[in-house]
């Protein structure tokens, strides 16, 4: 194994981190559109008990994410967390409030009410996929840091920080790129469409179903949009390309030219997108047609690697900077060493262990579908 | 003591960075022992119902298992931002040690993580689901799982304190992994591991005992309450006498490799041989910190006064002095920087090698380059002072309380004990039980005050201190975030804590 192997290996399983995240935000979707899919208390107990069984994965989906991002590209993980501060606190802040919302909301002695907490789940359901998906459009669209490492080095009047964001409002500039918002209300969008053909698939109601087939045309109709404009826009815009020497430059186009040359990330693509459309289209049109999460969820997952990908490799930097071209972050210059990756290259080959065992212990869980008996009769619902 | 005024970086930066640290920090801390200690029992009670069928052993499981949840969502609440905030606001410090550190990190996420979020799923909602084995394995994964976090993060802790198997990159300037075993497995790794996690079934047991003796108090679910004691108090005393000997072997570690950290633990400014352990100002055991520090009683401590100004072991190793180490760090900076200069300008490998031959032999004090006031390595003695003796003063009354619990539940030795009913005993013995949770907790706290201010000012002992750790943020925005999570976990703690007492006025359920 080489090292730039190991670099590319680890930009794959960040990415299919980054991907599996992405699908599992349908917990974020369907709580953003609880209230109006179960529009009875007892309906709304339904849909936060479905996603409450669910929602851990998510959680720690997007914990390891952080950790394994940290362990292979630890120059990300400093300039990004530290410099886009208040776009990564936003994010975290609404999580913590969904981490507590389950356990609590039904639960006597809350002193803050079912409501309160209700509230919590329905902003995490559409700040947390904004902010994230706004977070993953950066990695096209530029942030605005500088990197200079030598700052370490300059005892005396040191300034020792090396990553340093270029604004004084620390991430939230990322908005006022109205390719970012579109990119992260498309992410919105997808992770509702996930949350509407998951609880079709996960509760077993009738009502919810049926109000469900009509929100789905409702959230699908704007993520297809959003997501093509931004396609569209990613394939025509301007790239951040390394050069032989290292040097990053502007490419034009570099996206598209980086799809044409790695086929095999445009098949990917491809098939992810009709997965996704297939998935949707087939529930709307078959009514007794529950499994459309499954094509959306892993057609999601394959379109949200292929972009990732795009975007790291050939010769492409991931991470680019706005405010000095040559601080963007590429592979090779924000990478753990090699001993490091190679280390947690044999520690990622129990990653298909522990997929196993959540596939069997998920299946376990979903044997029965929810309904309103088991709602009531179970003593740890939420 | 702050050299870094430029741009964002002021005081402020530095100490309001480090307030949401230990704010974020503490209040992680209030839920994860439970989870670890409460993980244990629930686990013992739902072996029993395996093993015997007792309708009564799977009800008093639930129940465990209910307030076990009620505590796991803050645990996994708080957690969620320590992980983030080395990024957030310790920039400098992912990118000079992400190597090394950012790997437990990562290994916690895909080896723990998933296990206990999959498994707690199986526990809550499994019952009518899967089978008897399967679920009480779920139950066990769940706490193993949490235990495994532990760890991973205990392992990524420990190497702040004592960092070992990495040597320093002068190109990507940081610090790199070359011993993946030296890091995974640190000494200090393990006794620290051994030590918090003991301490944890400390807070679990405690926590069991202080509910059983409210019911036995109110004469509510006695059989619940008298067979979960027996439980919880053998737990418990098998918890506190081996955090007592796991906390020795930790005390042998900071003396070796931590003496500062040490000598303000005891506040002892002039060292020496033969050394007394203080138990408070004025009161000391004869060599019993010597024996503490080295189990010898002739061994050598060293004071706060004869680190700064340099001293000699007994076996005749030379320290230097803080000045001296100061020299060497700026000489290894200035290395650095030479080296990195020339390497720029194509300069020659004799050049190159020149530069680096003066940063190898100065590189373990590196850290020290950042140091303007020899002063500022002397971590604040009153609070390391009084937070060990706290959290020592706790976990002894801990052996006393277990022991006595257990020998009352079992009437054990008859003589003493024989006419003892431990369901109806006096009701201010129920109260001390009652009372001795919080205390529980405070001694908890204390430990983690003593290990991390007793580091202080480092972030990794030695090698980075706070103030060239932080990110580049202005202050007000990190003391904003301190508000906002300070207002946040305080609101969810009062809740979480009127969920607990409601739940538990409820009782079990059958």
């Amino acid at each position: 194994m080489t090292y730039e192997f190991l670099q590319n290996y680890w930009w794959f399983i960040v990415s299919l981190l980054g991907a599996i995240l992405v699908f599992l935000l349908f917990v974020q979707g369907a709580n953003s559109v609880a209230r109006s899919l179960g529009q009875t208390e007892e309906g709304r107990r339904m849909v936060y008990n479905s996603t409450g069984r669910k929602w851990e994965f998510t959680f720690t989906t997007l914990v390891t994410f952080g950790g394994a991002f940290f362990a292979s590209f630890p120059l990300f993980y400093s300039t990004s967390f530290g410099g886009a501060y208040w776009l990564w606190m936003i994010i975290l802040f609404t999580f913590v409030l969904q981490a507590v919302s389950y356990e609590f909301q039904n639960k006597i002695g809350n002193i803050l009410g079912p409501k309160t907490f209700q509230f919590f789940l329905t902003l995490n359901g559409i700040v947390g996929p904004l902010l994230l998906g706004g977070a993953v459009a950066t990695f096209f669209e530029g942030s605005n840091f500088i990197i200079a490492k030598d700052n370490l080095v300059d005892a005396g009047a040191i300034t020792p920080i090396i990553s340093r964001w270029a604004n004084a409002s620390h991430g939230l500039d990322a908005l006022l790129n109205p390719w970012v918002l579109v990119f992260g209300f498309a992410v919105v969008f997808l992770a509702r469409t996930l949350g509407i053909l998951y609880i079709i698939n996960n509760v077993n109601d009738e009502d919810i179903r049926s109000r469900a087939s009509v929100r789905l045309i409702g959230a699908a109709v704007p993520f297809v949009v959003l997501f093509v404009a931004y396609l569209i826009h990613l394939l025509l815009k301007d790239g951040y390309a390394i050069n032989a020497a290292g040097l990053i430059y502007l490419e034009p186009h570099k996206y598209l030219n980086n799809m044409i040359e790695q086929w095999g990330l445009l098949v990917l693509l491809f098939s992810g997108v009709v997965m996704v459309l297939f998935g949707i289209i087939y529930t709307i049109i078959r009514k007794d047609f529950i499994a459309g999460i499954w094509q959306a969820g892993l057609g999601t997952i394959f379109t949200v690697l292929a972009l990732l990908l795009v975007a790291g490799y050939n010769e492409t930097a991931y991470y680019p900077s706005t405010a000095d071209l040559q601080s963007s972050l590429t592979l090779a210059n924000s990478c753990s060493s090699e001993f490091t990756l190679r280390t947690m290259f044999y520690v990622s080959l129990l990653v298909p262990f522990v997929l196993a065992y959540i596939i069997y212990a998920w299946r376990a869980i979903d044997k029965k579908k929810i309904t309103k008996e088991e709602i009531q009769s179970d003593d740890h619902a939420y | 003591m702050l050299q870094n005024l430029i741009l964002n970086i002021d005081a402020g930066t530095i100490d309001w960075s480090r307030a949401q640290f230990a704010l974020t920090a503490i209040y992680h801390w209030l839920f994860v022992p439970l989870t670890l200690g409460l993980a244990v029992i629930m686990g013992i009670v739902e072996t029993k119902y395996y093993l015997t069928k007792d309708e009564f052993w799977k009800t008093a499981a639930k129940f465990w298992q209910r307030l076990f949840g009620i505590n796991f969502a803050m645990g996994v609440a708080t957690g969620i931002i320590l992980e983030f905030e080395f990024g957030t606001n310790w920039s400098n410090y992912s990118w000079f040690v992400g190597d090394i550190f950012g790997a437990p990190l990562a290994i916690e996420g895909i080896v723990a993580f998933f296990m206990e979020s999959t498994f707690v799923a199986v526990m809550f909602f499994g019952w009518k689901k899967v089978s008897a084995g399967f679920h009480l394995a779920s139950t066990w994964l769940t706490g193993l799982g949490a235990t495994i976090s532990a760890w991973w993060i205990l392992v990524a802790n420990a190497w702040m304190q004592y960092p070992v198997g990495c040597a320093f990159n002068p190109d990507t300037m940081r610090n790199e992994m070359v011993s993946f075993t030296d890091v995974a497995l640190s000494p200090f790794a393990i006794s620290k591991f051994c030590h918090t996690v003991t301490s944890a079934w400390i807070i679990g047991a405690i926590f069991c005992v202080g509910v059983c003796c409210w019911y036995l108090l109110k004469k509510q679910h006695t059989r619940l309450a008298v067979e979960s004691m027996k439980i919880g108090a053998a737990v418990g005393l098998v918890a506190s006498l081996l955090a007592g000997g796991t906390g020795h072997k930790s005390g042998m570690d900071v003396a070796e490799v931590q003496p500062m950290k040490l000598a303000a633990m005891e506040a002892l400014y002039d060292g020496g041989t033969e050394v007394g352990l203080k138990l408070v100002e004025g009161i000391e055991v004869p060599y019993g910190l010597s024996i503490m520090a080295t189990n010898d009683p002739k061994g050598y401590v060293p004071g706060i006064n004869d680190i700064l100004n340099g001293y000699t072991t007994n076996d005749g190793k030379v320290e230097p002095s803080v000045e001296e180490k100061m020299a060497r760090g700026r000489q290894a900076i200035e290395a650095l920087a030479a080296y990195r200069k020339a390497k720029a300008m194509g300069a020659d490998e004799a050049t190159l090698n020149a530069q680096l031959t003066i940063l190898n032999a100065n590189m373990q004090y590196f850290g020290y380059g950042y140091i303007q006031d020899k002063n500022d390595v002397v971590p604040p003695v009153a609070i390391n002072f009084w937070a060990f003796r706290v959290m020592v003063g706790v976990g002894c009354l801990f052996i006393l309380f277990f022991a006595v619990i257990l020998a009352v539940s079992y009437r054990w030795p008859k003589f003493l004990f024989g006419k003892r009913d431990i369901t109806a005993l006096p009701a201010w013995h129920y109260w001390v039980a009652i009372l001795l949770i919080p205390l529980g907790y405070i001694g908890s706290e204390c430990g983690w005050l003593v290990a991390e201010f007793g580091r202080q000012p480092w972030t990794i002992q030695d090698m980075l201190p706070t103030w060239a750790s932080v990110s580049d943020i202005q202050a007000s925005n990190v003391a904003f975030t301190f508000f906002l999570f300070l207002i946040l976990f305080t609101t969810m703690l009062v809740v979480e804590i009127s969920i607990l007492l409601k739940q538990i006025k409820k009782g079990p359920q059958s």
